[in-house]
Formats: C-alpha cells, sequence, structure tokens
C-alpha cells in the first residue's frame, strides 16, 4: 500500500469534546505536501474547529478538485467521507451532495488554481444559488504540483521563481464573491490560527453560502523574494481589519467590550459571531463599503484579513429557494414519490 | 384545367404534409387535427420539422393516417397542404403522383407551379379570415385553424371530434373554444361549398387506438423518471432534450409536493452548464439519492470527463441523451443516431458505459426506471438513448403500464448496522465475485468512509501509484461490465426461422424496419429482426449473428456507428455486415430500408430466398 497510515498511539490525557472524541479523531491520512506547506497549517485549523464545533466526523462530507489544496481532504476527518473530482468542479459535486441530503454539513477545499480559472464559472454559481457550505480556497498565487505557473490569483509585478513577472491583473476570490451576493467572505492566513480558526467555525455554521480564501504559501514554488504570497510579505503586508470570535448557542458572551467595538452577528442555529473591529472606519456588514475598502487596500498591496463581509440578513439558502423538503431527499420513502398505477391511469387521460 | 387522374380511394392510407411558417400556431393546428384521426380510432403517426429558430422560419408537419398502424414515415406525400409562400416551390415538387395540394389562393400567384399529375386546390383562407376576425395575431393564428376545418370537409375527419379537443385544449378558457370552432366552421364550410368533397383520401372511423395514447418520449422520459423515484435533476438547457425536464418538473409539481407541508420532495437544479449538472447529478447520487440529467450530443462532449470519473470511482448516474443532428451545433432540430460511440466509451482512458436503446415514448418510459435500477446495481453511468424524433414527436403507443410491486433496487449500499458489522470497509473489494464492490453513503457511520477519487485507487479504496494494485481495480471493472451483460435487457428478436436474412436497428429506427419487413415478406424476401435494447451486446445479440448469413444493420448516422460497435464487442466477422444509413436529419423512411436490401441482393438472390422461403 503506498498511501501512508499515521499510527493510532493516544496519550490518555488528551482534551476530549463534548462528544468525547479527542483532536486525533478527527485526523486523516499522513500528508503527502511539502514540508512547511501552508496547506498543512490550513489542514491543522480544520481539525482545531470541527473538534471543537463537536462535529460527529461522519455529519461532515469533504469536498475538492484538483491539485494540492484539494489534496488535503484526506488529510483531516478520516470518519468523513471525501470527494475529490475533477479540476474547478468541486462546487457542482457539493451542490448535488447537498441537494440530496441537506442535513451534513459541507466543506469543500479548493485552491486559487483550482477556483479561479477552470472553476471560477462554479464558484461563482455556488455562490448565487447560496449553497449551504463552507468553501476554503488555499491560496498561494502558484500552480505547485504542473511546477511554479502563475495562478489567476498571482498578483501584478510579482515574480515566479525563474524570475518572470506577472503582468496580468488577478482575480481575488473575495471581491468576486462580494459582487456575486456572498453572504459571508473571509480572508485569512494559514500561519493565523487565532483567526482562522474561528472563521472556520463560524463559516460551518453560517446559513448558506461561507467562503475563506486563506493565503497558504507555497513553500516551494512560490516563496521566494519577489513573490506578494510569500510568508514573508505575506506577515508583513497582512492587516487584520475584523477579527470573528465564534461563540456557540450555549456560551455567554463575558468579555467586556468598549462600546463600538464588538458587534454580534447572529447565526441561524442561536450561535453568534462576535466581530471586533480593528480598523475603526471598517464596516464589516456594508456590501459595498467592504468591497471599496478591499480593493483600496488590494491597491495599496496590503492584504486585508478577518471577517471582510457579513451579512446581518438572512438570505434562503440554495434549499430555501427550491422549497425542498425538512427530510432530506435521500431519505424521503419511494412511496411518496409517484402515483401508483391508479394515478397513472389518471394522468395519462389528456393522452389519449 | 383538366383535372389530373387522382389517387384511388385510400381510406384510412395516406399522408398528409403541412408546410407553414414557424411561431404561427400552426403546431397548434396540425395537433388538432393529427389527434381528431387519433380520436376516430384510425391509427396516425405525426413528424413535425421544425427550424432552430423561434418565429418566421419554414416549418412542416407530416401526419400519417395508417389504419395498418405504422409509425414510420412512408416517404410518400398525398396531400400537401401548402401554406408557407417561400417554400411552395418545394413544397410542390413533393406531392407524390396523383397527390392533392392546397394552398391559399387569397392572393393570387403568377409563378404558381402546377403539375400535371396532381390536384391543385386554392382556397381563399387569408380573406375568409380578416372577414372574420380582428387582429392581426389574431387573424394568423385562426387562419391555421381554419385549415383544420378545411381538411375536415375534405377528409370526412368529425367536426364533434374536433370540438371536443379544443374543449379539453381550452378548459380553463371556454372563450378560445368558440373563436377556434368558428374557424373551424368557417374552412368546413367554404370547402364544403367550393371543393370536391369528400377526397379520395378519406378518414373512416375505426376501432384501433383503444388502449393508446399519443405523447412524445421526452414527457414519458419525465414521467418514468417520477415513477423511477429520482429526487435531483440538474439540467442545462438544451435541444431536444429541454422538455424532459420540463416533463420532470410538471409531474413532480403534481405528484411531489407535500400537501401538508408544501415542501417539494424534489429538487430541479438549472445549472450554469453541462459540466456542472452532470457535476451536481454525481454529487447528488454519491450522496445516495436517484439524480438525472437530460442532454444532447454537444453536452455528452462537455460531460465527458465527469463521466470517466463515475465509470472509475464507480458513482451511479442517469444521462438521458436525446440526439440531434451532429457535428457540432450540427442542426439542433433534427434527429440522428450519432452519439451510439461517444457514449459507448465517453472519456478519456479505458471506459466503457451501459447504454438503453429506448424506441418509442413507451419505451422512454419503462426505461427510465430500469436505468435507475442499473446504474445503481452496477454503480456506473447509465445512458438512456433517445432522438429527436423519439423525445419531441407524439406517437401513438399502448397506454403505459405500472407495476405497483416495482421498487427501485438501490444496488450495494451497506446500512449503518451492516457497516459497523463489518472488521473493516473496503470500497473496492470484489466481495461477492461479481465485479460489483459495496458502497456506502455520507452520514451513516464513520466506520463507513472512504474517500471518493478519480485518481489511482487500489482495491481498499486507498490512493495508489503501484502498477500491479491500479490493475486490479481496472480487472474488475472489465469483470463488472462484462457482469452488465447479463443484467442488461436482451435484444428484441422477430425470427421466421427460415430466413438467413437479418435487419438489426436500436431505437427510432424500429418502425420503418418493422414496415419494410411486411413489404419484403409480400415480396418474398423474409428478413429476420434484431432491435437491440442495450449495450453491452448480451450473448442473444451473439446468438442472432452467428445465426444468420447476411445481417443489414440499420441506423441512423453516417459511419455506421452501430455496426462499428457490434464489429468491435461481439465476435461477428465484418464481412456478415451491410450497412442501411440514413442521416438527413428526418426520420427514416420504411421505403430507404426495402430500396437497400433488395439492391444488396440483387434478382438472383431474391430469387433464391424466394424459393427457400417457399419450401
Amino acid at each position: 500500500m503506498s498511501f501512508i497510515n499515521k499510527p493510532k498511539v493516544r496519550h490518555p490525557d488528551l482534551p476530549t469534546n463534548e462528544l468525547g472524541l479527542t483532536r486525533r479523531d478527527y485526523e486523516g491520512a499522513m500528508s503527502t505536501l511539502c514540508a512547511g506547506c501552508g496547506h498543512d497549517s490550513v489542514t491543522s485549523a480544520i481539525i482545531q474547529a470541527i473538534w471543537e464545533l463537536g462535529i460527529r466526523p461522519e455529519q461532515l462530507a469533504k469536498l475538492s478538485g484538483i491539485g494540492c489544496s484539494s489534496k488535503t481532504t484526506a488529510y483531516f476527518a478520516s470518519g468523513a467521507h471525501g470527494f475529490n473530482g475533477v479540476h474547478g468542479r468541486m462546487p457542482s459535486i457539493a451542490t448535488g451532495a447537498n441537494a440530496a441530503n441537506k442535513s451534513l454539513y459541507y466543506l469543500g477545499v479548493s485552491g486559487d488554481g483550482d477556483s479561479l480559472s477552470i472553476g471560477f464559472g462554479q464558484f461563482a454559481h455556488a455562490i448565487r444559488r447560496n449553497v449551504n457550505m463552507l468553501y476554503m480556497c488555499e491560496n498561494n498565487g502558484v500552480y505547485g504540483l504542473t511546477k511554479g505557473q502563475f495562478s489567476a490569483s498571482a498578483d501584478i509585478g510579482t515574480k515566479s521563481k525563474k524570475g518572470e513577472e506577472n503582468l496580468q491583473a488577478p482575480v481575488d476570490p473575495c471581491l468576486a464573491a462580494l459582487s456575486l451576493g456572498g453572504t459571508f467572505i473571509a480572508r485569512s492566513f494559514s500561519g493565523d490560527k487565532d483567526q482562522l480558526v474561528p472563521l472556520i467555525k463560524a463559516g460551518l455554521q453560517h446559513r448558506g453560502f461561507a467562503l475563506i480564501d486563506v493565503i497558504s504559501p507555497c513553500v516551494t514554488f512560490n516563496d521566494h523574494v519577489g513573490s506578494t504570497k510569500s510568508y514573508e510579505f505575506t506577515r508583513e503586508h497582512y492587516q487584520e481589519a475584523v477579527h470573528a470570535d465564534y461563540i456557540p448557542a450555549r456560551q455567554e458572551i463575558t468579555a467586556q467590550y468598549a462600546e463600538g467595538e464588538a458587534l454580534p452577528v447572529q447565526l441561524h442555529d442561536g450561535s453568534r459571531i462576535l466581530l471586533r473591529k480593528l480598523d475603526k472606519d471598517y464596516d464589516p456588514t456594508h456590501r459595498g463599503r467592504a468591497f471599496e475598502y478591499l480593493r483600496t487596500k488590494l491597491r495599496q498591496g496590503e492584504h486585508v484579513t478577518g471577517l471582510i463581509y457579513v451579512s446581518g440578513n438572512v438570505h434562503p439558502d440554495m434549499h430555501e429557494m427550491m422549497r425542498t423538503s425538512d427530510v432530506p431527499l435521500n431519505q424521503v420513502p419511494y412511496d411518496k414519490m409517484h402515483a401508483g398505477a391508479a394515478g397513472l391511469a389518471g394522468i395519462l387521460k389528456r393522452y389519449a | 384545367m383538366a383535372q389530373p387522374a387522382t389517387t384511388q380511394d385510400r381510406v384510412n392510407d395516406f399522408v398528409i404534409k403541412l408546410a407553414n411558417v414557424n411561431g404561427t400556431g400552426s403546431a397548434s393546428a396540425n395537433t388538432l387535427l393529427m389527434k381528431s384521426i387519433f380520436r376516430m380510432g384510425v391509427p396516425v403517426m405525426g413528424k413535425n420539422y421544425f427550424p432552430s429558430n423561434i418565429q418566421g422560419l419554414p416549418t412542416w408537419y407530416e401526419i400519417r393516417v395508417t389504419k395498418d398502424g405504422y409509425v414510420a414515415r412512408s416517404g410518400r406525400v398525398d396531400l400537401m397542404v401548402a401554406m408557407n409562400a417561400e417554400t411552395y416551390q418545394k413544397d410542390v415538387r413533393e406531392v407524390s403522383p396523383g397527390g392533392f395540394l392546397i394552398y391559399d389562393s387569397t392572393w393570387p400567384r403568377s409563378t404558381l407551379l402546377t403539375r400535371d399529375d396532381v390536384t391543385i386546390l386554392g382556397a381563399p383562407l387569408a380573406r375568409i379570415c380578416n372577414e372574420n376576425f380582428v387582429g392581426v395575431r389574431n387573424r394568423i393564428l385562426m387562419k391555421n385553424i381554419m385549415y383544420a376545418g378545411l381538411l375536415a370537409a375534405l377528409l370526412e375527419i368529425d367536426l364533434e371530434v374536433i370540438r371536443q379537443l379544443l374543449t379539453e385544449s381550452y378548459a380553463k378558457k371556454p372563450a378560445l373554444v368558440e373563436a377556434n370552432m368558428k374557424a373551424v366552421q368557417l374552412g368546413y364550410d367554404w370547402a364544403k361549398a367550393n371543393l370536391p368533397c369528400p377526397l379520395p383520401l378519406r378518414v373512416q372511423r375505426m376501432d384501433k387506438t383503444k388502449g393508446h395514447i399519443m405523447i412524445d418520449g421526452n414527457t414519458a422520459a419525465g414521467l418514468g423518471a417520477v415513477y423511477a423515484g429520482a429526487t435531483v435533476a440538474p439540467w442545462y438547457p438544451i435541444t431536444p432534450s429541454t422538455s424532459v425536464m420540463d416533463s420532470f418538473r410538471g409531474f413532480a409539481q403534481k405528484l411531489r409536493v407535500d400537501p401538508e407541508t408544501g415542501q417539494n420532495n424534489y429538487a430541479v437544479i438549472q445549472a450554469e452548464d453541462e459540466l456542472a449538472a452532470i457535476g451536481m447529478v454525481l454529487g447528488a447520487n454519491w450522496n445516495g439519492a436517484r439524480a438525472f440529467t437530460a442532454t444532447s450530443g454537444p453536452g455528452i462532449s462537455l460531460m465527458s470527463e465527469f463521466i470517466g470519473l463515475a465509470y472509475y470511482a464507480e458513482i451511479p448516474a442517469v444521462i438521458v441523451d436525446v440526439q440531434r443532428v451532429g457535428p457540432s451545433t450540427g442542426m439542433p432540430t433534427r434527429t440522428q443516431q450519432c452519439d451510439i460511440m461517444l457514449c459507448a466509451y465517453a472519456s478519456h482512458g479505458d471506459t466503457k458505459h451501459v447504454l438503453l436503446f429506448p424506441s418509442n415514448p413507451e419505451e422512454c418510459f419503462q426505461m427510465m426506471p430500469l436505468a435507475f435500477d442499473l446504474a445503481e446495481r452496477l454503480q456506473t453511468p447509465v445512458f438512456v438513448m433517445s432522438d429527436l424524433d423519439i423525445g419531441m414527436n407524439d406517437w401513438m403507443v399502448p397506454e403505459f403500464k405500472w407495476n405497483d410491486a416495482y421498487r427501485p433496487d438501490r444496488g450495494k449500499v451497506l446500512s449503518k448496522d451492516e457497516i459497523e458489522a463489518l472488521p473493516k470497509f473496503h470500497r473496492y473489494l470484489d466481495k461477492d465475485d461479481d465485479g460489483i464492490p459495496y458502497r456506502t453513503l455520507p452520514g451513516v457511520s464513520p466506520k463507513g468512509a472512504y474517500f471518493t477519487r478519480g485518481s489511482g485507487h487500489n482495491q481498499y479504496g486507498g490512493y495508489t501509484e503501484d502498477s500491479q494494485e491500479y490493475q486490479v481495480v481496472m480487472e474488475r471493472l472489465s469483470r463488472k461490465f462484462k457482469r452488465a451483460k447479463t443484467l442488461v435487457p436482451p435484444p428484441v428478436i422477430e425470427a421466421t426461422g427460415t430466413s438467413s436474412l437479418g435487419l438489426v436497428s436500436v431505437g427510432s429506427s424500429r418502425g420503418a424496419v418493422n414496415e419494410a419487413r411486411d413489404i419484403l415478406a409480400k415480396r418474398g424476401i423474409p428478413v429476420d429482426y434484431m432491435r437491440i435494447k442495450a449495450f453491452p451486446f448480451t450473448k442473444e445479440v451473439e446468438a442472432f449473428m452467428a445465426s444468420h448469413e447476411k445481417i443489414f444493420v440499420v441506423e441512423q448516422n453516417r459511419d455506421a456507428q452501430l455496426k462499428s460497435l457490434l464489429t468491435l464487442e461481439t465476435d461477428v466477422p465484418k464481412s456478415k455486415l451491410y450497412s442501411i444509413l440514413h442521416y438527413s436529419g428526418l426520420p427514416m423512411t420504411s421505403k430507404e430500408i426495402v430500396e437497400a436490401v433488395v439492391a444488396e441482393l440483387g434478382d438472383q438472390r431474391r430469387a433464391q430466398v424466394a424459393a427457400v422461403a417457399a419450401t
């Protein structure tokens, strides 16, 4: 067998979540990515978030496309079904899977290559449909598996490892999602777990499509001087505008915040996101201003992070728009599906 | 002008062709005429030849009145209703000798083409219409309904039957019944007073349509999907498949809305393109719903990458391919059977797929539950190979029957208890030695979790780049496809027991072949018939070809795709197979088949066959 299994050795004192499961229960196969890859940090943040949320592994469906990022769904939650589809088309698989069973959590992991070129159409339409899922774009500006070509998110002026300069305008997934009506749009950095973990938790609990674009440096092909998605550049030009804390439904908000500093946003299950604005001029619930702010900062070469936009209003998700039954469609009993022989005769009358 | 010699009495056995302009309501008039004849107990066939256009281009409708119940085109035109000045020259040429042509004589036609062997009848339809109706749009619509009345007088179609049909059509708008009936009566009365009614072509009541319905294949397939228990239906609109989803949605709105909650037990999702439509189908089937899509050739091309993933990762899927003329955009509103090879091997790498070939709307209905059963039993995509002729024309077929004992075959899906009783679950192990592994659904048990991937995997479900591990899975997939041969429906064989000649076809060519066999038999050439219903080919297909010396493969494409597939996938020697090809985009006629068989056999051979048949 050529895939690597992790040894299942457990420390008896490992902390457990409300289901009695340890973080180890949410791990997956051993990563085969390069040492130091940002994606592995994201994987670790995902494990932390779903463990903290206490999601049963089988209640999660992991979906991905093709590329380094898409491999990572194998590296967490081995008790969850995973689907590694074709390039750029994870959103359609997620949409179909979600249509079939609305009762699961859907976590899509993609990358800039997968999402912003061949997958751009599906990415856009999943947002328009407001498919209830968390979509994570592990964004490193480069094609790793094919050895270092620019991706569509590469910034103007960024240099490839061979010294070539990118002259084409980048596609920014957050700006795109804002323009398409996305209801939960965040950006983070693989190196900032404190920021990323609550965002993942909030994104999974958000009803509808949640996007987290994670700058996740490629240590092999895009971590050099001249790259705008290297660890060093990201750390230097990293600006958290809004910090989001995730507060479960049962938990009281105990910390004290100054007037106007903290903004709670209610999620459908009663849990809340507590937004702490680090830039006081910023309003993360105003789509137009969020767009303008993000664009301005991008022009200045700054990576704005945090929960960039969250809608304060309730938007119908795909199922609500389609008025599908509360019983997941894959569990509707067959006798409720048709009218039998007697009903058929009635249906066919108008064709006689 | 002296009247040309007309055909002898042709009661319940003639062809009407109606030439018109699309977007003028002619379809309603034509359907009304056809349905009236059907309601008089006389079998009919209707074919609509329409342009890929919304309004203003030529359109034709062909109605064959056929006491013998033949469902194919005969190749004749006995009565042409030439309502389109633009195509008049072509239309007049097409009338069979001894036939009739009716035109709108409101405007004199100086260049009017006549033929000595055709009776030309003028009727000032536009003028009568203008005198009796107001409004431009209304006049155009009513002019077409008026020729239905004209034909009712000429062909002795019962006006009460027409009234009844209009009453049913406009049950919610009774005023329209009267307006339409007025137009019918105007045409009828004018014909009675001015034309030689009735013509030798006449309709006489029979009792041969009882227990039958007139329905198109797309409506039937949509209804079949509802009865099959399909719940997720993602698609992207494309002619000529769009009405499959219209039908599914329509019937689902009737049968799948929970009366208590008002919630839908179905989801129709209009995808952004075919790439997404098939992705959604796979996602939903992977997650345990019955999901399908409907498309046509260009859609299959786009879906091919995902179809390969479904084959390799073993995900059920049902794809209705309503074939249209290719290559490329081709002629979207014309019919062909040109996706046979494409679908049999769709996608890169070694892939093979199960195909079902419905021959009429009845089989479109029946084959939808079958397609889902096969897709789930075999965990693979199944194609329902319809075509525009079946899908968009109303066919006279026996009323569909439903067996209330039917339960969907969900295949080898492990329950929670079954999963938890296993020492360990392995997705792609051939535990039953039939090539078909067990699968689990998300959300059921963490012990059943596995990773679905299109990349190399071993029989345990793990990623692999190991040659042997890869081959173990690929070889099992081959065994699974062999297993499919025992699960798909066998061909329908009609054999005389004495003929060494065989005809082979799939899908909509059936009607033309049936009639051609009758004609050939009458000429002393009995020919056996095998109608293939599925790919992979079953052992009965092999046996039929082994037991016949000369086999005519009838199909509607240029490149003999069915013949190619037979030579690739059976042991039949290529030298035994003769192609009869038709790829004009119009449905095939029986005449072509008869002529091709006769030409191939030659006089001497024909005599031999006749002698053998006589003994």
